[in-house]
């Protein structure tokens, strides 16, 4: 596949990830981080993302599987992970995270377990779709073309 | 990025106190504050770390509270400002926030996810100096050094306890700098913005110096002694230590003395233009000078709006104030002129000066805009509702205000014309709504440019025989709504519109004008003429240019937003709505010129209200004004119909249609010659 091609495309799949929620304004802050002296922050970014919040999602599984749940401490996770899935520009984990809390202040174990598949299920897609992403843009470079800038009207 | 010569220049590690203004603060400041980042979170504390750098500042991240207490400890002087995240696992953040207040003093933002009102008030409580919500935007961060200035700042105030003589120093100089600024801003459209770049600038400039003082407001009582002394004095003879030492107004600075002195020399040029209309007018005027008493309280608020906006710079606000004020009840600073306008129109006498009276008359909210934008054509009827309004007159920069003590009158009209142009219209449009009143739709006052005011001047006289000087506003003691002898309008044929005499007319004449003029020309050209070229359009413009003359009237615009701020902005905008600008005037220069008034116009949300009132005036003074105005077109730049078809407003030009038909043209007694309708509120 061309330069060309691969960059449409590129720019066709960043764009559906928007339109469906997966990513929101954040992210493209974090685009216009990046610069030459910079070049793959926004790989490193996400992938210190990916390693943070499957660390928390290990110790959110695990808080939630004791049998007398600390809520604190499920609601200090949940809000980091609140925290960081924003930051990166993770719209809808950041959604199920918000969700999430709620139900931790409650105290409702079934209804926080639930909040913690949907976080997960929102989790493993935008991963997914971030390396998609990220992989179309390896692509991109290693052709020899350069990664087009987004411009989305928000 | 000269981070290291920053730092070093800084010399931070001596003890804030001694951090004083103009020391080691180097132009690239905010560059080079020294950042202590503190989130447990690694991929925030990576995100804000590039955001930081981004910002040019100097970045030190850790993931533990405790590591940063030690780092800071290590370095008492080795950092500026610390972020710090709230939900942090070994510490509270608030408690970091506690520690680092008492141990070091620095100042601490506090940051994260949870935006509950309670964590926010936390914060509050324990000493934070901001509070942000993550995920952080960089915008956010690029202000953060407010913080770090602002403390030191204080610190030095409480270490210096008079410190004012140091402060003072300082601030006038920022403040002249801005002012001086915006004052040569002043007519221009860029100007507005222009000065806002210069404001940032000079902002830039305090921080450095950490003392910012505030801007020295020319109040009306100030003015007024500030141009007693210049008048004892001698106006070849005044200079600034003199004057000051006259005054003996404690706390004032010489620097100050010597902008305002520079504007006030500005402001007298223009005027000199007109002079020779203005003795006319000034008799008119004083006649008139009760009503216009009214205009003169141009809205202090409309002024302060104004000068709040940055539109118009403090001085020129204070100016007005002295005029307006000086004389008016402050009337409620409505866009006089749009209630002039109206009054114009609907009355045919001179008063309506000024879109002054137009808030109360004009009621047409839509004309009064006109009016604001031209303070000065509409003069005569509208100075009459001007003295009313006057208040509204506070967004005319008028130029006259701080020749506002002569024309205190003339001064609520100007005022209102718009702030930069306002200043210039101001005089003008006084000194038109003199003169124009009578004739025809001066509209040259406020207008904007000082062109207007001379050309108006010039204009009106000619035809009117009433002295368009009049416009030149200020100084010349007759204040410059004395041109629009009002009160005159009776000697003013038929003028309805009255230009001249009639403020209301002339007002609304003008307004048309300026309003095309101030439409297309809004983009800044002070193009002085343009008055007339708005009579002109108002011919043939249709109701459309009414919104378009809103546009240096701004009144229109602002009218509905009520804030001065908008009035330029809205001048502007309204010229691209109405769009109405470009077209409709005829070429005539007075886009430039009404797109300054224009500007007034915003200010003076209020008069907007009037404006539309009177803009039906105008409208059905438009149309006899239309014909008078053309008739009259004196002026250089563009037929007089100005009005007819600037007004936008589609009742008004329906209306003027009908006068226009009915009305005979013999009344040349409109000489818009270039009155910028600008101020027309519409």
């Amino acid at each position: 596949m061309e330069v060309g091609q691969m960059q449409r495309r590129l720019v066709d799949y960043t764009k559906s990830l928007f339109m469906e929620g997966f990513l929101d304004a954040q992210f493209l802050q974090l685009q216009q981080l990046q610069d030459e002296s910079n070049p793959d922050f926004v790989v490193e970014v996400v992938s210190l993302f990916f390693d943070d919040s499957e660390k928390l999602l290990n110790d959110l599984t695990m808080a939630l599987d004791q049998p007398n749940v600390d809520f604190k401490k499920v609601d200090a996770h949940v809000h980091q992970l609140k925290g960081s899935s924003s930051s990166i520009g993770a719209q809808r984990v950041k959604n199920a995270c918000i969700a999430f809390r709620s139900f931790c202040e409650e105290q409702n174990i079934d209804a926080t377990l639930r909040c913690l598949q949907q976080v997960k299920q929102e989790y493993y897609l935008v991963k997914n779709k971030l390396e998609t992403m990220l992989r179309l843009e390896q692509q991109i470079v290693a052709a020899g073309g350069s990664i087009p800038m987004i411009e989305l009207g928000f | 990025m000269n981070v290291s010569s920053v730092k070093g220049s800084m010399s931070i590690s001596s003890s804030t106190s001694t951090w004083k203004a103009g020391d080691t603060i180097s132009d690239q400041f905010p560059a080079g504050l020294r950042v202590l980042v503190v989130d447990d979170d690694p991929t925030c504390l990576m995100i804000l770390e590039k955001m930081l750098i981004a910002c040019l500042y100097k970045v030190t991240k850790c993931n533990r509270a405790e590591t940063a207490l030690s780092k800071l400890r290590e370095n008492k002087n080795g950092y500026d400002i610390v972020l710090s995240d709230v939900h942090m696992p070994d510490m509270d953040g608030f408690k970091l926030l506690e520690h680092i207040g008492l141990e070091m003093d620095l100042p601490v933002i506090m940051m994260s996810a949870d935006d509950g009102k309670q964590v926010v008030m936390k914060g509050v409580t324990h000493g934070a100096c901001d509070y942000l919500i993550k995920p952080v935007r960089i915008e956010a961060l690029k202000n953060i050094w407010q913080h770090v200035v602002r403390k030191r700042k204080n610190e030095w105030k409480e270490f210096e306890q008079s410190g004012s003589v140091e402060e003072g120093d300082r601030q006038p100089k920022q403040s002249d700098d801005a002012d001086y600024s915006s004052s040569a801003n002043e007519g221009n459209w860029k100007g507005s913005k222009k000065r806002k770049d210069e404001e940032e600038e000079t902002d830039e400039r305090d921080d450095t110096s950490t003392l910012k003082k505030p801007r020295v407001v020319w109040s009306v009582e100030l003015h007024q002694q500030f141009v007693a002394a210049v008048n004892q004095l001698g106006i070849d003879k005044a200079v600034p230590k003199k004057i000051l030492e006259l005054m003996n107004v404690p706390g004032l600075t010489r620097e100050n003395v010597a902008s305002h002195l520079q504007k006030y020399r500005l402001y007298l040029r223009r005027l000199s233009g007109v002079s020779q209309h203005q003795s006319n007018l000034s008799t008119i005027i004083s006649a008139q000078d009760p009503t216009f008493g009214s205009l003169s309280s141009l809205s202090g608020l409309d002024l302060q709006t104004l000068a709040a906006t940055g539109q118009l710079p403090a001085q020129s606000l204070a100016r007005l104030q002295a005029a307006g004020l000086g004389r008016a009840t402050a009337k409620s600073g409505i866009p006089i002129t749009l209630v002039d306008q109206r009054n114009i129109f609907s009355f045919e006498n001179p008063k309506l000066r000024f879109g002054e009276g137009q808030q109360q008359h004009m009621t047409n909210k839509q004309q009064v805009n006109l009016l604001h934008g031209i303070p000065t054509t509409m003069e005569p009827k509208q100075l009459v509702s001007l003295r009313h309004a006057a208040q509204s007159i506070g967004n005319m920069n008028m130029q006259v205000p701080p020749h506002g003590a002569q024309s205190s009158q003339n001064n609520p009209l100007l005022m209102q014309m718009g702030q930069q142009q306002q200043q210039q219209q101001q005089s003008r449009g006084q000194i038109l709504v003199d003169s124009t009143i009578n004739h025809a739709p001066r509209l040259s006052s406020s207008m904007g440019q000082p062109i207007l005011s001379n050309g108006i001047a010039t204009n009106v006289s000619s035809r009117n025989g009433i002295p368009e000087n009049i416009r030149a506003p200020g100084y010349s003691q007759t204040p410059s709504m004395l041109n629009f002898p009002m009160n005159h309008a009776s000697e003013l044929p038929g003028n309805s519109f009255a230009l001249g005499s009639t403020p209301g007319v002339s007002i609304l004449t003008s307004k048309g004008a300026f309003q095309e003029d101030v439409n297309s020309e809004i983009k800044g050209s002070g193009g002085l003429m343009p008055s007339y070229d708005v009579f002109n359009d108002l011919d043939q413009h249709k109701p459309q240019s009414w919104e378009l003359q809103n546009v240096g009237m701004a009144f229109d615009t602002s009218q509905h937003s009520n804030s001065l701020q908008g009035n330029l902005d809205l001048t502007q905008s309204a010229l691209g709505q109405q769009g109405f600008s470009s077209g409709q005037m005829n070429g005539h220069n007075r886009s430039a010129a009404v797109a300054s008034k224009a500007m007034f116009s915003t200010g003076d949300v209020k008069e907007l209200g009037s404006a539309q009132n009177v803009n039906q005036h105008l409208n059905n003074l438009l149309v006899d004004n239309t014909i008078r105005v053309k008739s009259e077109r004196v002026c250089d730049t563009s037929p007089a119909n100005i009005f007819p078809d600037h007004f936008g407003q589609d009742d008004l030009m329906s209306a003027l249609l009908k006068q226009q038909e009915s009305v005979a043209s013999s009344e040349n007694e409109f000489d818009f010659d270039g009155y910028s309708m600008n101020n027309i509120p519409v």
